[in-house]
């Protein structure tokens, strides 16, 4: 890398304060939908990047999934070159402003940056949504120039991050790409379930007509092993990725859970993102605030479920089973919950859903303490006998996870998957089906936004060296051409 | 182009057949199947049986009933107009086998939609025997469609003004005083129609299979909205389903979750047709926010 133009010493750049997003006013957005946090101005972001030591070693590169140059960018940063630094990061990674919002940066680049303890890491995500937004509302977001027909097919199936990814990698590869998805809109979990407050729904749409722009064939409302047979897709492609998530509800098996006001998380936030429920009537599908809602759980999904329930105006509870330390959810996102005044009832597990003519009223719930570690090495929440307890409730969410949908998969009997339904992949997400791919939610169960993308990568480069007729990434014939 | 509507007509009060262009769906449906449409750019997933389809001509017919926004929407749609989603086919087919005699029974959009189930059965060997439930006469249809596949067709009104008096019940009865050996029986209609028929066939012992019309967001298994209960297992009817053991189906769960969303329901009519009155201007909401 070249040597930096502002000459500071690293004493210098440490004693740069870290920059401090504005965000909206908790109160004011707690009854919106609006975005949390507003971006960083250019001159914060400028300052912010000069806070990079630039360390030979990069553990902020060797943290992040898919390997962003971010010294790099950083340093166009600090240029003012924001333009280029976008570029840069799309090279390996085509979605920067929306990883840039939902990357939990945390326990990735920032929380690997040798400033972390100490000082606080490089504000590498608000640096990325930054350079990435403004690009787009510059409206200098480039068409790369068509490049030369290869003559071959691709089929992706789902469009959430990993799908996206494969279909912009390989169009740029020349190659006919035709994305199909099962919902009436792009973009997977982004559109339906991370909620417009955390991820604006027009940047995703932004990402999606880039791709279309670029010749991506977007099929949309055609689910795959319904509206096409997988048999008609294999007999006209010539690779099939199958990027379709883990979009199955899982419920808790406990009384009451037909009950009326009683959601999949899935359910609420389908709802609430990609039906637009939170402006019925004005849009046809209802989601009726609660006076009170209860969300089972304690991930980002419930963190956005209650954060949902929150700004249609009810009061808004998160029940888990563990302790605090011990919630999945982004520090960040629990921060703003709390900040937006919602309640979180930990070490509290639900033992029944109480309904009167069909609906829910309340909900029985049970004490938990902290046991022995499990096998995810965290500690067993065990129930202290006696100590139930009612919670006044019109509403439940149930956000314990989610599940591979079989639809597709039970179409497919010679398809290798685990025992609990995910697809089997080599490394260089391979299934065992010859010109079948998969990667995302599907394969790791529900993961990251970062991780599907970066398996999309890899998946691409491999259907890019099948049908280009070389030798598969890794393998010893491939490390042989490439010395 | 696909959702581009060719009829859109009346057929008895309150019944509608919808013929929309969908040479996708029409090539891939099969008995028992469904699809999902959004009227318009605001409006909701709502499911309904694909009671024809005709893979030449690219086209697939739907009966439905207006109940509410997504329906009045539906009706006020012109041929030549588009609905602004069509997505399908959806559900498992039904399992068309070779039983002996099949009765198939519906009721009010269930007339329509066992055209396909009629067809198949007998296209497998099966006598075939229709039973068309319907409040009074002059709201019965599509018997003349219906006769070019079945054996016979039994009209049962509610007034008595046509066929046996009653319901499906009356009519088994009248089946099983003629000695008529039921071997299968299917049915389709409103959720009270299909309980009380998988009620009337029980103490004849005959298999009953009833398609669910559970209130939908996504039909392809991911919400979960659609769950139903069936011989103590939860299922989800867009992908599991439609079609369930009528025996084994916990009615009370059904109808509760079919009202889960009333008053909403209610009130999404009421908008549109205030707006459609033109009492509340399209933007209404953005007024409101300022
Ligand atoms: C509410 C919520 C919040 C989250 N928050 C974060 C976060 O803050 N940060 C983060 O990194 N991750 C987050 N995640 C996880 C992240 O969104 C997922 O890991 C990621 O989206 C997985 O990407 P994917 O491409 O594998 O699948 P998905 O995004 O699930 O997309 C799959 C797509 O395939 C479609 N599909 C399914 N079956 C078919 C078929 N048969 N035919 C055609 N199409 C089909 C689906 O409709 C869907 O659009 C969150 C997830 C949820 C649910
Ligand atoms: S309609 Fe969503 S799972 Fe059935």
């Amino acid at each position: 890398m070249s040597k930096r133009r502002d000459g500071l010493t690293a004493k210098e750049r440490m004693a740069i304060p870290r920059a401090k997003m504005p965000e909206q006013d908790a109160q004011a957005r707690a009854s919106n939908f609006e975005e949390v946090p507003l971006g960083l101005t250019p001159e914060q972001a400028m300052e912010e990047s000069k806070r990079c030591l630039e360390c030979r070693k990069q553990p902020c590169v060797h943290g992040c999934p898919v390997g962003v140059q971010i010294p790099e960018f950083l340093d166009l940063v600090g240029q003012g070159k924001f333009v280029e630094a976008a570029r840069l990061i799309k090279e390996t990674n085509i979605l920067p402003a929306v990883t840039g919002r939902v990357c939990p940066q945390e326990d990735q680049c920032e929380g690997d940056c040798t400033l972390f303890k100490k000082y606080g890491g490089v504000s590498i995500g608000a640096l990325e949504r930054f350079v990435a937004d403004y690009e787009r509302n510059n409206s200098i977001v480039e068409i790369p120039p068509k490049p030369k027909p290869s003559g071959k097919k691709v089929a992706v199936i789902g469009s959430g991050p990993s799908g996206l990814t494969v279909a912009g990698d390989l169009i740029l590869e020349g190659h006919e790409v035709t994305m199909f998805e099962a919902l009436h809109e792009a973009g997977g979990v982004l559109v339906y379930g991370i909620p417009e407050f955390r991820l604006p729904k027009e940047i995703v749409k932004a990402e999606v007509n880039y791709l279309a722009k670029q010749g991506v064939d977007i099929q949309l409302h055609k689910v795959v092993g319904m509206s096409i047979a997988m048999n008609e897709l294999l007999e006209e492609y010539d690779s099939v990725y199958i990027g379709v998530g883990a979009g199955l509800p899982t419920f808790m098996r406990i009384k009451g859970e037909e009950l009326n006001g009683v959601f999949s998380a899935n359910e609420y936030l389908t709802r609430a993102n990609l039906m637009k429920g939170y402006l019925f009537p004005e849009y046809d599908s209802p989601l009726p605030p609660g006076k009170h809602t209860c969300v089972i759980g304690g991930g980002n999904v419930a963190m956005d479920a209650a954060r949902v329930a929150r700004r249609l105006g009810g009061e808004s509870t998160i029940v888990y089973r563990r302790a605090r330390e011990q919630l999945p959810a982004r520090g960040e996102e629990v921060h703003h919950a709390e900040e937006e005044g919602i309640d979180f009832q930990l070490l509290t597990n639900p033992v029944r859903i109480i309904g009167q003519d069909g609906k829910v009223v309340g909900m029985e719930c049970i004490r938990m303490e902290l046991g022995e570690p499990d096998d995810s090495g965290r500690r067993r929440p065990i129930p202290i006998e006696g100590s139930n307890f009612e919670i006044e409730c019109d509403q439940v969410v149930i956000s314990i996870g989610a599940g591979p949908n079989p639809l597709l998969i039970q179409t497919m009997p010679d398809l290798e998957i685990n025992r609990w339904g995910y697809i089997e992949v080599d490394k260089n997400n391979r299934t065992n089906i010859e010109k079948v791919w998969a990667g995302g939610d599907i394969v790791t169960g529900a993961a990251t936004v970062i991780l599907a993308m970066g398996a999309g990568r890899i998946a691409a480069r491999s259907i890019q060296a099948y049908l280009t007729g070389q030798p598969q990434p890794g393998t010893e014939e491939q490390q042989e051409e490439a010395s | 182009m696909t959702g581009k509507i060719l009829v859109n007509e009346q057929v008895v009060p309150n019944v509608h057949r919808l013929v929309l262009d969908a040479p996708m769906i029409a090539r891939r449906a099969q008995p028992g199947q469904f699809i999902m449409i959004i009227p318009d750019a605001e409006g909701e997933r709502v499911p309904f049986t694909l009671s024809d389809w005709d893979i030449e001509a690219g086209t697939i017919t739907i009966y439905y009933q207006e109940a509410g926004v997504s329906t009045m929407k539906l009706t006020a749609l012109k041929p030549g107009e588009s609905v602004h989603v069509v997505v399908g086919p959806l559900g498992r087919p039904t399992k068309i086998e070779k039983h002996g005699t099949v009765l198939v029974g519906g009721g009010c959009y269930g007339l329509g939609a066992i055209y396909p189930l009629a067809k198949a059965f007998k296209e497998a060997g099966n006598k075939v025997i229709a039973m068309l439930e319907a409040r009074t006469t002059y709201i019965v249809y599509n018997e003349e469609r219906l006769s070019e596949v079945t054996d016979e067709i039994i009209v049962v009104t509610a007034d008595g003004s046509r066929g046996v008096r009653g319901h499906i019940k009356d009519g088994m009865k009248v089946l099983s005083d003629r000695g008529e050996k039921i071997d299968h029986s299917h049915f389709v209609g409103c959720t009270f129609m299909m309980m009380l028929s998988a009620e009337a066939t029980k103490p004849y012992g005959i298999p009953t299979i009833v398609s669910l019309n559970t209130l939908m967001v996504d039909g392809t298994g991911m919400c979960g909205v659609c769950r139903v209960l069936v011989d103590g297992n939860t299922k989800f009817a867009c992908v599991d389903g439609p079609d369930f053991d009528g025996h084994m189906v916990n009615w009370d769960m059904v109808f509760a979750r079919k009202r889960g969303y009333e008053g909403e329901e209610n009130l999404a009519y009421q908008f549109h047709k205030c707006r459609v009155d033109g009492a509340i201007s399209q933007n209404a909401k953005s007024q409101e926010a300022v």
